[in-house]
């Protein structure tokens, strides 16, 4: 077959392709027709979060300093992604509070917050 | 057994055979279902997986959905490489092919108009990564040992911010004359969210991710294009992927409106 002769040899595609890529386009940007079977993929809890993780917003992320994402072998476990994003937004939060009560330099370290 | 149709793609009639060891989604080879001189290129798929509820349960699965989305992506794929398909978003399924055919004469308009439209383009996709340098992924200190202030952390992490900052910079201006010079050279251009590492498993941030609509003939110059521009960009990764059917270009397509039938 060689119809195509004028494309170039595909990249990055086929067996090696990468996942995100191809997630994104069958799952988000095809056309969306109603079929006999219903099914809203907006409405899957568990692959609402997956997409959540393939298209997290690079500048909400940075400004939240979240890059867990990045090396966080856990993830691929499936099971606790989502509370741990939760838990370190959590704990840097606090931190941040912690360090503005203590501004003069001592760590406030073993140090209750204030009431 | 019973079964159902899966919807891959509506095209025109091509001429071409699809490669005959082509499978999709539920392993059997896809056909085509002329109606009204519009293609709908479907496969039987078992009501056990495709069925509302058994569906449902297995989109849940990152493994199956993976499988799938390859399936279905093999099968755009093949037919990118023989004619202009117009792919359907993964899971559109029906109980028979007179379902199908019903489908298609509802939408007959808007497949011809978008069909035209998309005749003989296919879309590239354009990434450009911020690579992270080899100094900032060493750990300062063993976080291990001993208690770590909240104040060490954050000041190791604002250091690290710092120093990534120029970088980030760059790379953000880098991509966006990047994105101007593809986008003029495009038909038409998307820009999509960034893609997280988790499941791209790319190194580095992504700081672009966009489409561009080509002409299948200009994709030898568009590719080139892309080739040189990234050759001054140190520290700065560009991934081009495709050619894809054109995904990013269906938005025309106007959504059915919910009604129950």
């Amino acid at each position: 077959m060689t119809t195509s002769s004028r494309l170039p040899e595909p990249f990055g595609q086929g067996g090696g392709a990468n996942l995100a890529d191809i997630l994104e386009r069958v799952l988000d940007k095809g056309v969306v027709i109603a079929g006999d079977i219903r099914i809203n993929l907006l409405d899957i809890e568990l692959l609402t979060v997956k997409l959540r993780l393939i298209v997290v917003s690079v500048d909400k992320a940075k400004e939240m300093g979240i890059d867990w994402w990045e090396d966080d072998p856990a993830l691929s476990s499936r099971a606790h992604r989502n509370e741990l994003a939760r838990e370190n937004a959590e704990l840097r939060e606090r931190l941040e509070r912690l360090e503005q009560l203590a501004p003069a330099g001592k760590a406030a370290r073993g140090q209750e917050e204030a009431p | 057994m019973t079964t159902l149709r899966y919807v891959y793609a509506v095209c025109r009639p091509f001429r071409s055979a699809l490669q005959a060891q082509l499978t999709g989604v539920a392993g059997v080879p896809p056909k085509q279902l002329t109606h009204h001189g519009l293609v709908a290129v479907v496969s039987t798929v078992p009501e056990a997986d495709f069925g509302e509820a058994p569906l449902r349960a297995h989109l849940e699965d990152l493994d199956w959905l993976t499988v799938t989305a390859r399936a279905h992506q093999q099968v755009i794929d093949a037919l990118t490489a023989v004619t202009t398909p117009l792919p359907l978003r993964l899971g559109t399924v029906f109980r028979d092919d007179s379902g199908v055919r019903t489908m298609m004469e509802a939408r007959e308009e808007d497949f011809r108009r978008v069909l035209d439209r998309l005749e003989g383009r296919v879309e590239w996709g354009v990434k450009v990564f911020v690579e992270r340098e080899p100094a900032q992924d060493a750990e300062p200190g063993p976080p291990e040992h001993g208690a770590q202030s909240g104040r060490d952390y954050l000041r190791r992490r604002r250091m690290q911010t710092r120093a990534h900052e120029d970088v980030w910079q760059r790379a953000t201006e880098f991509a966006g004359r990047l994105h101007e010079k593809l986008s003029a050279f495009a038909e038409d251009s998307r820009l999509h969210a960034p893609q997280s590492a988790a499941l791209s498993g790319a190194s580095g941030q992504n700081v672009l991710n966009a489409a561009y609509l080509v002409p299948r003939a200009d994709s030898e110059e568009f590719v080139e294009l892309v080739d040189r521009e990234k050759d001054d960009a140190p520290g700065i990764r560009v991934e081009l992927t495709g050619p894809w059917a054109a995904y990013s270009f269906t938005g025309e397509f106007a959504e059915e409106p919910e009604v129950e039938r």
